[in-house]
Formats: structure tokens, sequence, C-alpha cells
């Protein structure tokens, strides 16, 4: 295939891909929100479930996005050294991201800084971000899209904590904004940590742990018990879905980190919301795919 | 249970007997003003397009199409409510100024606004969040569109709908505050949880 025919390949999946994205949950969001459900005991908190799951319903029916908010579009790519479109593939995502507005369709969501304008295709200046990770010695791709949506990003933070503060300084952190902040989020929330030594590498590494499929780890016992302790005590604090309260109020929470500098623990937070649009799809040389977050679905 | 739909005009009397957390519907406008739509009313005073006295606002930045073979029509594709927080620091000016009756968004919304729903008799309600197809099925016809140079969500889309909902109240026309009330039992219950939470989370050497 000539490199032109390549690119038009891999743009086609890409646009395809992640127009599907913004219509369709990933299977691990669907059976978390499933199980939140049965679980809980108030009209209130169930007419909630009912409209989303029946919103996905018609969403899938009619073909569009589950939720207008179609987010700024985020690109966790992560590429072998030997991937033959590895030169092409930032031109390739601008590209993807212009056709899928058009499919989707998805929402314009890319404002100038500055100039404040609307571009009207969700391409902008570094926009559709695109974060970067090499694979030594692979010829394959594996990319992961984020949608981010206005208000699972508003309450989005970080800070810089004096080490005396401790791990106690982090939940406390955590928990403070997720009350206040995380209740317009459209909850059931998942929560993204991110600890660190300094501030955007807490920040990168929260909105990481949000790429994480629902019900994995962190390999560190100590660092899966804060995340099953910080998950138990969200979920007991009941905000429920839509923060109308409820029996629940996480699908999960994820923490990785990065060593940290002795006079330092950087923590960062990002959430999603129910409607967590993320997915990931793995490209072989011959430009083949895999979708790894939907299993089974063609494009 | 019969379903209790509210029909635009909507007159004080309707919104009396409403309470926190009730469940009602909406037919007639519906009409979407977001950030944008409040500043440019609010601080920059220039005057709305729409009249919106007696009918709905919708705190939303839809997805919209334009219908093939009829310039300038449009149809919903996805339309879902947006953070109604946002809005907090113009809505009170906003209520008083256009005598909206009901407005539509997700989250709640803070003192100001529960003050001028008291004061002017209006209601906040919200949509359940991200069930934006749901949503859009419950519209009848985008009748028209408004300062569309804000960009497709700012814009205000003035919408005819039919039974939408649910809407879950959020404040009533007495000023009660159901997030307030929830915000509330959730730091309370807060305080407890993080200080047991930090007795087990001291790692450090
Ligand atoms: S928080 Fe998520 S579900 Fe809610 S409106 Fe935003 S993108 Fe949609």
């Amino acid at each position: 295939m000539s490199v032109e025919a390549q690119r038009e390949t891999f743009i086609d999946i890409m646009a395809k891909f992640t127009a599907y994205t913004g219509k369709h949950l990933p299977d691990d969001v669907l059976s978390k929100l499933k199980e939140l459900q049965e679980k809980e005991i108030t009209p209130l908190a169930n007419i909630i479930y009912d409209a989303m799951f029946e919103d996905l319903r018609m969403a899938d029916e009619l073909d569009r996005p589950c939720c207008q908010d179609t987010g700024v579009i985020q690109y966790f790519v992560q590429v072998g050294t030997r991937f033959p479109l590895i030169d092409e593939i930032e031109d390739c995502l601008r590209e993807a991201v212009k056709r899928a507005t058009i499919i989707g369709p998805l929402r314009h969501n890319a404002v100038e800084v500055f100039d404040e304008k609307n571009t009207g295709n969700n391409v902008g200046k570094r926009i559709p971000w695109i974060d970067w990770e090499i694979v030594p010695h692979s010829d394959e791709a594996t990319i992961y899209v984020y949608m981010a949506g206005g208000g699972c990003s508003l309450p989005g933070t970080a800070k810089v904590l004096m080490p005396l503060e401790g791990y106690e300084g982090v939940v406390k952190f955590v928990f403070d904004q997720i009350t206040s902040y995380g209740i317009n989020a459209c909850p059931p929330l998942l929560v993204g940590i991110g600890i660190a030594g300094s501030v955007e590498v807490a920040a990168k590494l929260s909105k990481k742990a949000l790429l994480r499929p629902i019900g994995s780890h962190n390999p560190n016992p100590r660092g899966a018990e804060l995340e099953s302790r910080v998950e138990n005590g969200l979920n007991a604090i009941k905000i429920g879905p839509g923060g109308l309260t409820g029996e629940n109020s996480v699908m999960g929470v994820h923490i990785e980190e990065a060593a940290r500098h002795p006079a330092t623990i950087a923590v960062g937070l990002s959430t999603g919301c129910w409607a967590h649009r993320r997915s990931a799809i793995k490209i072989t040389a011959d430009l083949d795919y895999e979708i790894i977050s939907h299993k089974g679905v063609i494009l | 249970m019969s379903r209790k739909i509210l029909t635009t005009p909507i007159k004080n009397e309707d919104l009396d007997s409403l309470t926190i957390g009730d469940i009602i519907y909406l037919t007639g406008y519906l009409i979407t003003s977001r950030d944008d739509v409040h500043q440019r009313l609010i601080k920059q005073h220039k005057p709305l397009p729409v009249d919106l006295s007696g009918k709905a606002i919708f705190h939303a930045g839809p997805i919209m199409r334009e219908i093939e073979g009829q310039p300038g029509k449009h149809e919903v594709i996805s339309i879902g409510p947006t953070t109604s927080m946002r809005m907090e620091k113009y809505e009170q000016a906003f209520i008083a100024q256009t005598g909206v009756k009901l407005i539509v968004g997700k989250g709640g919304m803070g003192p100001n606004t529960a003050e001028a729903c008291r004061k002017y008799k209006a209601i906040h309600t919200v949509f359940p969040g991200g069930c934006a197809v749901l949503a859009a099925n419950c519209v009848e016809e985008v009748e028209s569109v408004e300062w569309l140079d804000l960009g497709m969500p700012e814009a205000m889309w003035v919408m005819r709908v039919r039974e939408f909902g649910p809407l879950i109240v959020s404040i009533d026309t007495k000023g009660n505050n159901l997030f307030e009330n929830n915000i509330k039992a959730f730091n309370q219950r807060k305080e407890v949880i993080v200080e047991d939470i930090c007795q087990h989370v001291d790692y450090l050497e």
C-alpha cells in the first residue's frame, strides 16, 4: 500500500471509531452502571438510571451521540517505534476529528483561546490533544479516544501538598473537591487520582487513571488499598445518580503514581461522568484493527 | 400515577403547589440560554431576540443539524442539560428581566437564584444529565435560532417540546433548594468518613 492509501485507511478507521465512541459506552462502564442501578432503592434514583439506559438505547437505535457534549477530543497514543504510520499519526488524527465531527455529528467544542472563536470542526491549536507513549520494538499502535466533556472536566484540579500533610492531605483534597464539584459532573463518577512530585505530572496521571478499565487495581498493595478506601468512602456519602442522592457515588477510583520529590506530594484529580466515553483500539502494521473497549465491534 | 404537566405560558399559580423533589413535565416553548446569552443580556445589556416571559429556558448546548433541502431549518440530534451553576452569577438578574418561569439544567444553583425564584415566582429543575437523545425525542420542532453567531452550543434555539422530562424540581417558589440540602448532608457524612480513612493511610516512613 502506498503511504497515501495507508493514511486514508488509518484516517477512516479513526474517524469512524471516534464517532462511534460518542454513541456507545464501553463494556466496562455499561456493566458497572447496571450493577450500580441494582443497588438503588429510591424511586428517584431509579428514574435517573432508567433515563440513562433509555437514552443509551435510543442513541444506539437512532445512531446519535448519547450525550450532546461530545467533548474536546483527546487521543492517548501508545505507538510502536516500528509502526509504519508513526510519522503521519498526528496529521491523520486531526483529519479524523474533522470527519468524525461530520459523521457523528459531534458538537463543535474547540474554542480558540484569545480569539474566542469556535473553530466549528473540533480542530484547533493543539486540539485534538495527543498524548504520546513510545513503545520500543513494536510495530503496532494502541490508541485511546477520550471525549473530555465540559461538565466532567470542571471538577478537575491539582495541587502540591507539603509532605507532612501526608496521604491524609490527599484524601481530604479528593473528598472536598468531589462533594463540592462532583455532584454537577453527572455522577456516578469515575475518579482518577495522580500522585507525583510536581503538579503537571500528577494532573496527567490523574487523567491516565481514567483510561484504566473499571475494576482494575493499582499494582501496589497500598495503592490498591487506598483506591478501595476512597471508593467505599465516596460511596458512603451517597451522592447518587445526578447528585440526587442514592446508594452510591462512583463507578470506581483509580490512582496512578510517579515517584515524588522528598519535599512535595503533588495530587491531581480528574473525573469521568457516567457517560464515560473512553475507548481503545489496537491497530497493526497491516492496518487491521481490534477494538478493545467494545468487544466484537466492527466499524 | 398521572403526569404533572406544565404548559407555557406558565402562570404563577401553576408553580405554587410545586415542592423540591417533585417530578414534572413541560409542554410548550423551551429556549436554550446558557453562558453567552446570560452575559449578553446582563453584562452587555443587549436586548434578547426572544421574549421569554412565561416560558422555559434550557441550560443546554445542543447538537443541531440543518435539514437537507430546507436551509435555515434545523432538527435536534442530541440535547442534554449543562451545569446550571455556571449561570448563577447572572441568573437572578436574568429571571427579573425576562419573566422566565421555568429553568431546566443540571446540578444545583445557588442562593441568588433561589432568592429570585422566591421573589419572582420561578422554579429551577433538572433533567437527567447526559440523557441527550431522550431529551431530543421530546422536541417537536426547532422553530428558529437566534444569535447563531455565538456558535452552535451558545446560540438561542427556540424549540416546541411535548411532555419534556422527567424534570426534578430543585428550587421551588418558596426558595427551597434541593441540592443545597443534599450538599449539606454530603458534607456532614464526609467529615466522619475522611477522619476514618485518615486512620489508615499513614504511609510516611
Ligand atoms: S458531565 Fe458527561 S454526561 Fe454530563 S453533560 Fe457533561 S459530558 Fe454529558
